[in-house]
């Protein structure tokens, strides 16, 4: 029962690996990809189909984007030198890290025998309470919706910040003096 | 617990991805990987061995339903968070084009000029 989950994980790490150590920028975001369908893939076997399906979308949506920004620019990858200093401390952090994961998963409850507490509640008292069926949706637009009015909010946000971003031109009209001034504009 | 160390794996890719790496598109490849690897990290903690998923079908009781499905919340809370990531890479992306126009470059090392 466990093997799928395990083979997918393994795939998606060596997509992860492709994806990080690849010289060309194309490949690197679409090896970007294969970790995102694998973990989609994964979601469909732990049972979530609603993420599945928001997780395909939105790898989709995310594959277009870093592609809009890899074409058009040069592709390849900077190797004028090597900067070990960087590498062994990445390495060295990752390992700490590591380390530290698997000290703490000892603790944890094992993989399939999950802690339901609150959950309980939402999934006994959850159709006489909202009237929904899909419990997952009862829970983001009932129990907690408060939080999914927040998030909305921050999605607006990031959305509204990368309009700013990427406009051509401003509000205000270009003056002469300010094309030449460099520091404050008036 | 094999699954738990595997996700984190990925996660730690993304760290070093995103330590060690100087070109701007790495770093960002890597910002996704830990969002993907924590949201599956949450999504796994909640998985029970020969669960269903949490939509109740016309032919169960809600308390055999309670017995079986697995734990909603995490997947409730997990929905949101996929699509702000999408939100949050975009803006990445828009800094990095916005970058890419002023230096022409996509080198962390080369970005340090300032100007007005």
């Amino acid at each position: 029962m466990t093997a799928l989950p395990i083979i997918i994980l393994i795939l998606m790490i060596a997509g992860a690996i492709v994806a990080v150590e690849t010289k060309n920028m194309l490949s690197a975001v679409i090896a970007a990809g294969v970790v995102g369908f694998g973990v989609s893939v994964l979601f469909l076997f732990l049972r979530a189909p609603d993420i599945a399906i928001t997780q395909v979308i939105v790898e989709v949506l995310s594959l277009i984007i870093l592609i809009r920004v890899t074409t058009n620019t040069d592709n390849e990858a900077i190797e004028k030198r090597i900067d070990n200093f960087a590498n062994i401390t990445g390495l060295i952090f990752v390992g700490l890290f590591i380390a530290f994961c698997v000290w703490a998963f000892v603790d944890m409850t094992p993989f399939g025998n999950p802690l339901m507490r609150v959950s309980q509640h939402y999934l006994s008292a959850g159709l006489k309470e909202t009237g929904a069926a899909n419990i997952v949706a009862a829970v983001i637009l009932d129990y907690r919706a408060y939080d999914t009015l927040g998030e909305a909010v921050v999605i607006f946000t990031s959305i509204l910040g990368a309009f700013v971003i990427l406009r051509k031109h401003g509000k205000k009209k270009l003056v002469e003096k300010d094309t030449e001034e460099i520091g404050i504009p008036e | 617990m094999t699954v738990y160390i595997l996700d984190f794996i990925i996660f730690a890719i993304g760290i070093y991805s995103l330590i060690a790496k100087r070109h701007i598109i790495k770093k960002i490849i890597g910002m996704v990987l830990i969002e993907y690897s924590t949201n599956l990290f949450l999504i796994l903690i909640g998985f029970r061995y020969g669960g269903i998923a949490p939509i109740l079908s016309p032919d169960m009781n809600s308390v055999q339903f309670s017995q079986c499905a697995v734990d909603p919340l995490p997947q409730a809370l997990v929905l949101t968070s996929i699509v702000i990531g999408l939100g949050t890479l975009a803006l990445m992306a828009a800094y990095t084009m916005k970058l890419y126009e002023k230096y022409k470059t996509f080198d962390m090392c080369e970005i340090k000029r300032l100007r007005g």
